[in-house]
């Protein structure tokens, strides 16, 4: 709790202040060595409110594919979206979907292992990146529009479609030379 | 889309200029003027691009909603209007925060405390509303006299907490507050407090910065939570809240959610730091003794410490300005030579004292006195009687003085 957010033009990886350079490299590597390396957007992406929001959920789609494209085999990945922050009960379905109330839900379901955040508004990436933290062993990476996140382990700021599409280069550039973590006998995601 | 810094150079309907906030409150040229606290107040809002003030008429204890009510007639606020009591005003302003307006209210004392529900409200919605606190007396029989026991309360509210010494202060940080609450990594309300009637009533030269210029506008678009969404937390926990529901999901988010409050609180000391150039100021702490106080304790400290200067005795000072958050490590750092730590307060419990004491090492060094309540004056020289005390010097009883 509390710790200081990057300036512009650095990062964050687990709470430590890097040059954005080295996150992009850090993210690509944990996307790549994941069983199941997941997008969430939510909603300031999933709506074509305006021509940015539009052109952001073009630059998720490409990252999305890029990953698919330089995966190995036994890896999957996955593009579940946040629609909206509504609580609802008696619970959300894991396979369509996460809500910040209990994302864990998600985590759990897909065996998630390695996830990013974009698209959701600060508060409530927060508070379901502290609850994914808490119980769930899941790698979080954070693309936030705004100052950046201290509760995921990987943290950008001001986050672009410039930025979106450099972290796909950056898959695209590690594709083949980091090894997948497919031999562990349990995924990450469990508690 | 509002994009703030689209608008800088352009002008607003009155005719100021939208100013980019660093170079207005650090370059612009600033004109003394002989203002009440009050006054004061009235001419930073003329520069805060301010949308909504919403007004209980707390006179006698400070004129300034009366007084915006003259700037929103002359066009410089967007709406203006009076509630029904404190906690109707409070309530209110959430709903023009939820709807993304910057919004500047005022309190002081009772109403303070009758409208103390809405606070940690408006913290755990992330609304960034200002409030003025005016401190005077919360218990009867009332005061419109300086006591600072509202702020006890506000505390662990999940606000911003500052404390103004002077006039000048007070109009800085009207202006600088909405550049720290309005971040989006802290997005909080801002208590901005001052001994009432002290500050409020009397006057002092203050320099202003140029009435042409103005505050670029609020971006709701950077609000860490969607505005005004009916379906969506924060707004649909006014109706249905999940912390109703008795499960494991439920405790879990809204312990999240209280966790995520602080840490916005937390997240503020770096903007704070910037735009206040620290969260204290200090002066001569390697003397053996330091006076740290907050508000127009510090004033009167400072004139202790005159007096004291003039006997021989050194004495250092820190002026806490950011009660929330918390300067723990600054005070530890200029209170680590301190043999003595004098801690006057307007107020009867010696909330700062405690704090205080709760943060340093070896925390009997703390007199938490001499204290003042009820709206009575502290003279210096009460400051000065119980350093001598404390160092041992024969002191000649202040009792005569009535």
């Amino acid at each position: 709790m509390g710790i200081c957010l990057p300036n512009p033009g650095e990062a964050h990886i687990n709470g430590v202040i890097v040059p954005e350079e080295k996150a992009y490299e850090e993210a690509a590597k944990q996307f790549l060595m994941a069983k199941v390396p997941t997008i969430f957007p939510g909603p300031l992406v999933l709506w074509a409110w305006n021509e940015k929001a539009a052109k952001k959920a073009t630059a998720i789609r490409h990252l999305y594919n890029t990953l698919k494209e330089c995966v190995q085999p036994g890896q999957t990945p996955m593009l579940i979206p946040m629609p909206d922050y509504r609580p609802k009960y008696p619970k959300i379905n894991p396979e369509v979907e996460i809500n910040p109330n209990h994302p864990n839900l998600t985590i759990w379901h897909n065996k998630i292992d390695c996830c990013m955040f974009v698209g959701v508004h600060c508060h409530q990436a927060n508070l379901a990146l502290k609850i994914i933290r808490g119980g769930t062993s899941c790698y979080t990476i954070a693309m936030c529009a705004q100052a950046g996140h201290e509760d995921a382990m990987l943290s950008f700021r001001d986050a672009s479609v410039e930025k979106i599409m450099k972290l796909a280069e950056w898959v695209r550039k590690l594709k083949g030379t980091v090894q997948p973590r497919l031999t562990s006998a349990k995924s990450g995601a469990s508690n | 889309m509002a994009d703030t810094h689209s608008v800088i150079g352009t002008k607003n309907k009155k005719g100021q200029t939208f100013t980019d906030t660093w170079k207005m409150m650090n370059d612009a040229p600033r004109t003394p003027s002989f203002y009440t606290g009050s006054e004061v107040i009235k001419e930073a809002l003329r520069r805060a691009s301010c949308d909504v003030m919403i007004a209980y008429p707390i006179t006698p204890q400070s004129e300034a909603a009366a007084l915006i009510g003259e700037l929103f007639a002359e066009g410089y606020i967007g709406d203006y209007f009076r509630g029904e009591s404190e906690f109707a005003v409070m309530s209110q302003c959430a709903g023009a925060a939820f709807g993304g307006a910057r919004v500047f209210t005022t309190t002081a004392g009772p109403g303070t405390m009758r409208a103390m529900e809405n606070f940690p409200m408006w913290s755990g919605a992330r609304l960034p509303i200002q409030m003025i606190v005016t401190c005077r007396g919360i218990n009867s029989p009332l005061s419109i006299q300086p006591d600072t026991l509202e702020i006890a309360y506000l505390l662990n509210t999940g606000m911003l907490v500052w404390h103004a010494e002077t006039a000048q202060d007070f109009f800085d940080w009207i202006l600088k507050g909405y550049m720290v609450s309005e971040e989006p990594d802290v997005h909080l309300p801002l208590a901005l407090c001052c001994d009432g009637f002290f500050v409020t009533h009397t006057k002092d030269v203050v320099n202003l910065t140029p009435a042409d210029m103005c505050l670029p506008p609020y971006d709701p678009y950077r609000s860490p939570v969607p505005c005004m969404d009916m379906e969506c937390p924060p707004v649909r926990m006014m109706r249905d809240p999940f912390v109703m529901k008795s499960n494991y999901i439920s405790y879990a988010t809204h312990a999240s959610w209280q966790q995520e409050v602080w840490a916005a609180v937390e997240r503020s000391r770096k903007h704070t730091i910037k735009w206040l150039n620290g969260l204290i100021e200090t002066e001569n702490t390697d003397a053996e003794v330091i006076i740290v106080a907050s508000g127009t304790a510090v004033s009167q400290g400072r004139e202790a410490i005159r007096l004291l200067e003039d006997e021989g005795i050194r004495c250092g000072l820190v002026k806490v300005k950011v009660l929330r958050p918390w300067p723990g490590e600054e005070i530890r750092e200029a209170t680590k030579n301190a043999k003595h730590i004098i801690v006057p307060e307007f107020n009867v419990t010696g909330w700062l004292a405690k704090e205080i004491k709760a943060t340093i090492p070896n925390s009997e060094r703390v007199h938490a006195g001499p204290r003042v309540c009820g709206g009575m004056t502290m003279p210096p020289e009460i400051i000065v009687s119980e350093i001598k005390t404390l160092l041992g010097i024969h002191t000649v009883s202040m009792a005569s003085r009535g």
